[in-house]
């Protein structure tokens, strides 16, 4: 059966998955040399890359329809990398990225995912089309109002040719137009061209085993970029493939897909290429032209191979205006806009988590620590709002001589002081009930707390009954709390 | 409780489908039938055609809502359908005189989903081709291998036609699924005394002519009338030629016994065979 699901996987769609394979191919190219370039790299690196991540993930991904291949949000963690201790270390840091990758597969941390709340992905996806933006600004300098004039000219092809016709990639004929116009002008010997940013492909990629020492001084040198491009791997992907599941109103396997990222990303450092993961934009292209399977991704990746070692010449003389204008597409389409015009209709935390993650990303450029810090500003504020849900109300009875405090919601660290304030110790009575049956302790804090209200309460002779409190409470209290034992005194803290 | 699973697409060859489970329901004593129709799962065949490959503002908002929109009015489309072929259902099973059955519409690929549904199916009765049967008349229904292939019970391909069955032949070659069939046609009544030929296609020897033997003594024991016939030449061929000559109603063989990478090389005599034989035939995997 499975079997047949997996053949399914393929074949259910080849028509359709081919064009759009090939709608992809021709994206792809233009994202894979600004992704070098934003790294550092050659164009052929990011090329040969995503030649083999896509490839390598049709066949081993767990989300059918997914494009895969180098991307802005890996390449900007290599920058460092590359720029300190040189290419020979790209590829090892790769292949250790891909390992990483593979054991968190298996340890199937894709469930953590669930921990990364709708704000910290809407904000992951902001800082991937800012950085994606921010990385072509560099193009314009020192090249004059023509490379202006050139971007905005592609880019109005690439927005107004489909509102004509939707039955060619608009960012293809931006691209061959804007070639064309700055071969035809001479333009090529003021404006930079793809050719001047490092060399292409002309043959197939070789495998090759990394040239560094395999020593510690090596491990230690590629072991923080590997983890941090290790997670930002898996989220980006693990985002695209609920996106895609969405699109396409299909479920996909989540831990399949962290170990088949593994996989590829090793298989492209063993090939020359840097590390990469999915890919948002190309994704929702995919899925626009028709994409569903595996074969739409592995067409991708071979149609994207043959143009660049066929065409190779002439991808070399691309205007790099051509590039800018594409990938100032891709971020456009990247951004959620319609989470600025959220940002006043959802609740103020969760626009707070999603700026934060924004600017803590557009910062260090690394969406790892935007993502963690997204998560733990999130994870406050819900521990924030739980515990508000404490409500302590008291009654004194007839006599006045004592008094009931009935305590409902959640009490833990949070909310440990609120708790331990609400009682007036000043009060003379004889007894005190405490009525918990609604409400639940969940750590040391919470009894701690208890334990202070009631050995407060003995020391002003007042007896203290705590009544109703539940058994998970109970085997706390039996292990940690004090004011239940023989001569209980009050903890320093 | 066991029952007939009788899988409808609504095309012209369900009538046949309806007719066949009514027939084997009545064979095995008022057998219970479960119409079962399945609406296919809309994003198998994506619906938008846009090539520009260029994404804008809201591009993900965008195309869910497209999407979602476009699936939506094809699937109501598709359960106004599926409503209109489960009453022609009830009508035609009425008609061909079933009293115990119910109608059942799900979501999801026949194929995909099949064992879950004829885990508790004695029998599964299917039509020979799905919608478009006039257009690719060469062709099998798209889906009758894959489910055939997941089928564990006796799957029955239905003709265009329903006629009465009086004599069938089985296609004897002493494997396993053969001896399966054998087996299936002494505990069960569907075919119970009818005239059986047991036909064996290829060079004799003593294992096999033992084997037919056997199998005719055990099928006669149970009140079938047997013939062996042991015939040369491609099955194929032999096959269709016995079906025409014997005025034979209804051909039992096994199913695909190999596997689908020989079968890439050699081809499937299973398919062959559904394909040019002009009568139902009730597969054993």
């Amino acid at each position: 059966m499975a079997k047949s699901k997996y053949f399914q996987e393929w074949f259910s769609n080849p028509k359709r998955d081919i064009i759009a394979g090939t709608v992809v191919a021709l994206a792809l190219i233009p994202e894979a040399i600004a992704f070098s370039i934003i790294a550092g790299v050659d164009p052929k690196v990011g090329l040969y890359a995503s030649f083999c991540i896509a490839v390598v993930i049709a066949f081993v991904g767990g989300r059918p329809g997914m494009i895969s291949a180098a991307t802005g949000a890996m390449a900007v963690l290599l920058v460092g990398l590359v720029r300190d201790h040189g290419l020979e270390y790209l590829l090892p840091a790769t292949i250790l990225t891909g390992i990483l990758q593979i054991i968190a597969g298996s340890l199937k941390l894709g469930n953590l995912m669930r921990f990364v709340s709708r704000s910290v992905v809407t904000g992951f996806v902001n800082a991937l089309a800012i950085i994606i933006f921010m990385a072509q600004l560099p193009q314009f300098k020192n090249q004059g109002l023509v490379m202006y004039g050139m971007v905005a000219a592609g880019l109005i092809i690439i927005y107004g040719l489909p509102r004509f016709t939707t039955a060619v990639p608009s960012p293809l004929v931006c691209i061959i137009v804007l070639t064309g116009v700055s071969i035809a002008l001479g333009l090529e010997a003021t404006l930079n061209t793809v050719g001047d940013m490092g060399s292409l492909p002309s043959t197939l990629p070789v495998f090759l085993l990394p040239d560094v020492p395999l020593n510690l001084e090596t491990f230690q040198i590629i072991l923080p970029y590997a983890i941090s491009l290790a997670i930002v791997g898996l989220l980006e992907s693990l985002m695209t493939s609920t996106i895609v599941d969405d699109f396409t109103d299909t479920d996909s396997n989540k831990n399949r897909e962290c170990t088949g990222q593994g996989i590829s990303n090793i298989v492209s450092g063993f090939f020359g290429g840097m590390a990469g993961c999915a890919m948002i934009g190309q994704s929702v292209i995919n899925v626009q032209s028709g994409g569903r399977g595996r074969l739409s991704t592995f067409a991708a990746g071979i149609i994207l191979l043959i143009l660049i070692v066929v065409m190779g010449g002439l991808v070399s003389r691309i205007p790099m205006a051509a590039l800018v204008a594409v990938m100032i597409m891709v971020s456009i389409g990247t951004f959620s806009w319609s989470s600025i015009k959220n940002l006043k209709v959802h609740h103020v935390t969760s626009s707070i988590v999603m700026i934060v993650t924004v600017l803590t990303t557009v910062l260090t450029h690394n969406l790892a620590k935007g993502v963690g810090a997204g998560v733990l500003l999130s994870a406050l504020f819900f521990a924030y709002k739980v515990s508000r849900l404490l409500k302590i109300d008291s009654e004194l009875e007839v006599s006045k001589k004592a008094r009931t405090y009935s305590v409902r919601g959640q009490l833990f660290f949070v909310s440990a002081n609120t708790f331990a304030e609400a009682f007036d110790f000043r009060e003379v009575l004889e007894t005190v009930t405490i009525d918990v049956s609604e409400a639940h302790f969940w750590d040391l804090s919470a009894i701690n707390a208890l334990d202070r209200v009631v050995l407060k309460f003995r020391r002003e002779g007042t007896e203290v009954e705590i009544v109703g409190m539940n058994e998970a409470s109970k085997t706390l209290v039996l292990q940690v709390g004090k004011y239940d034992k023989e001569g209980a005194e009050l903890d320093a803290h | 409780m066991t029952k007939i699973l009788a899988c409808t697409d609504g095309s012209l060859y369900a009538t046949s489908v309806y007719e066949h489970a009514a027939w084997a329901s009545q064979q095995m004593g008022d057998y219970p039938i479960h119409i079962l129709h399945m609406l296919n799962p809309h994003h198998e065949e994506p619906l938008t055609s846009d090539f520009s490959g260029s994404i804008g503002f809201g591009a993900r908002a965008a195309l869910l809502e497209e999407l979602v929109e476009l699936e939506a009015a094809n699937a109501r489309i598709a359960q106004k359908r599926g409503k209109a072929i489960l009453e022609d259902a009830e009508v035609k099973l009425k008609a061909a005189g079933a009293t115990q059955y119910q109608l059942n519409q799900k979501h999801g690929k026949l194929s995909a989903e099949i064992d879950t549904y004829e885990r508790d199916a004695a029998l599964v009765v299917l039509g020979k081709r799905g919608n478009n049967a006039n257009f690719e008349t060469g062709h099998l229904g798209s889906n009758l291998e894959r489910v055939i292939r997941s089928c564990q019970h006796p799957v029955l391909v239905a003709s265009r036609v329903f006629k009465p069955i009086q004599s069938f032949v089985l296609a004897f070659d002493g494997g396993s699924s053969s001896l399966k069939a054998v087996d299936y046609l002494i505990q069960n009544p569907l075919l119970k005394g009818m005239c059986c030929y047991l036909l064996h296609v290829g060079g004799g020897n003593a294992g096999i002519e033992a084997a037919l033997a056997e199998a005719k003594d055990k099928l006669e024991a149970a009140g079938y009338e047997v013939t062996i016939e042991q015939r040369d030449g491609e099955p194929e061929d032999v096959i269709n030629k016995v079906v025409e000559d014997g005025q034979i109603d209804l051909l039992l063989m096994g199913a695909y016994g190999h596997s689908r990478i020989r079968q890439l090389i050699v081809g499937s005599t299973t398919s062959a065979m559904i394909r040019t034989v002009q009568i139902p035939v009730l597969l054993f995997r």
